[in-house]
């Protein structure tokens, strides 16, 4: 399972470009600077107040005041800039932020996002969300292409309660890179052995095909 | 207002009374005015409280034991999942919760510091934490009508503060904290370090102390 995670990331790190402002959700999207070559050259903005995220502290660097939105000890890179909440989620409805890649529960053919609550559990954590959806210039999901339980997760229509409406621009799975494209649902890219047919297989929607991505081995 | 050194957490919390909206900065604890809590926990018999922090506590720690008392009344949150004991609370009907986007309660909290009635955000347009809300189209976009948080007391945290009440929030344990000191009728700051008038350079001040009302020292 953590290696289809890492594969999903890894691919989702592609979609990267040098100099861009990239907050990072949790699970799979936190696996993506541990995958980011030394020339990536990405800034990460945590939405609890931090641009400028650096790695993992040693034992010895701990300091209680530095966390990550997921609430681990994150250091803080040279040219790091701390803000408050208010100039944080500014920064990010603002559209100054250039890509949240985070996981979600479904997406769908318009790039419906559901990613916080499944029906008749819990409603009560939504966190910086769905300002990161609507505000992020470019939304990248990462998820796997289906649920434990076997469902397609990028299906017509989410039947969970929804982040936000058309908020998605590219669906990274275990499978497959989906890409919003005019209104539009296009598989442009496959990972590993995976094909056309197995996409299809694992999702709950029709999609146009496009196949302008690289494979990635 | 401003402060005129500091007087003791006891005295601070003694301002709070029942049926009272305190606002409480903090990421989880992060920032969190944790000897304030301690005493309004321990020093305070309000009750019926109508809580407004980004997240309840955690089980037993910071404002998760004024849960475990029973005085929190109503949750004004982002994300009461990261205590199990809220919501179970809200499950069980001991607390109502509100549950708001963090940048639009971080927004709420400055709207009402700085004295704005309201503001049109496109965040959760569309979605189950817009309804009851008025919605508007905006440039052909969606958005959702949101009204200022406010509150009666704050309760900060600072890492440095002078003795006029001027605060220094360090690192990430920022996050709330300036925004609740200045939105709620009377704002208590706690600080884990007090440094003579004047020593803090006047350019990296976060809070200035007008919105300053009492200081406590940590414990």
């Amino acid at each position: 399972m953590s290696d289809v995670k890492t594969l999903i990331a890894a691919r989702a790190a592609l979609e990267l470009r040098p100099g861009e402002i990239v907050n990072l959700g949790i699970g799979i999207p936190n696996l993506i600077p541990g995958l980011l070559g030394d020339d990536a050259n990405v800034f990460l903005h945590t939405e609890n107040g931090l641009l400028g995220v650096g790695p993992r502290p040693a034992e010895e660097e701990l300091d209680p005041d530095l966390i990550d939105a997921a609430k681990r000890p994150v250091t803080a890179l040279p040219g790091a800039a701390y803000f408050d909440s208010a100039q944080s989620f500014a920064m990010i409805r603002g559209g100054h932020i250039d890509v949240a890649v985070l996981g979600a529960l479904q997406v769908s053919i318009d790039g419906d996002i559901a990613n916080w609550a499944v029906p008749g559990s819990d409603v009560l954590g939504v966190g910086g969300a769905m300002d990161l959806v609507v505000g992020a210039r470019r939304v990248i999901v990462t998820m796997t292409a289906t649920s434990s339980a076997g469902e397609p997760k990028v299906v017509g229509e989410c039947t969970y309660p929804l982040t936000a409406r058309g908020a998605a621009d590219v669906v990274v799975t275990e499978l497959s890179v989906f890409r919003l494209r005019d209104g539009a649902l296009v598989l442009t890219g496959l990972l590993g052995d995976a094909t056309v047919d197995d996409v299809r297989a694992v999702t709950g929607a029709r999609f146009d095909v496009d196949l302008e991505d690289l494979r990635e081995a | 207002m401003t402060a005129r050194g500091t007087i003791s957490a006891e005295e601070a919390v003694s301002h709070i009374r029942s049926g009272d909206t305190v606002m409480v900065g903090g990421f989880g604890l992060v920032g969190a005015p944790l000897t304030l809590i301690e005493a309004l926990v321990e020093r305070s018999h309000a009750d019926e409280l109508t809580i407004v922090s980004n997240n309840i506590g955690e089980p037993g720690r910071g404002l998760g034991m004024l849960l475990r008392q029973g005085r929190i009344k109503r949750g004004i949150s982002s994300y009461f999942t990261s205590n199990p004991e809220a919501v179970a609370a809200v499950n069980a009907g001991r607390i109502e919760a509100t549950l708001v986007p963090q940048g639009t309660f971080a927004e709420a909290i400055r709207a009402a510091g700085a004295g704005i009635a309201g503001f049109f955000t496109p965040v959760g347009a569309g979605t189950l934490l817009a309804e009851g809300k008025e919605e508007r189209l905006i440039g052909g976009v969606p958005h959702v009508l949101e009204e200022p948080i406010r509150g009666d007391v704050a309760l900060v945290y600072a890492a440095r503060a002078d003795e006029l009440g001027n605060l220094w929030y360090r690192r990430t344990a920022r996050n709330f904290n300036p925004l609740m000191a200045t939105a709620a009728r009377l704002t208590i700051a706690e600080a884990g370090e007090l440094v003579p008038t004047g020593e803090l350079e006047p350019e990296s001040i976060h809070t200035p102390h007008l919105y300053v009302d009492h200081l406590v020292l940590s414990r």
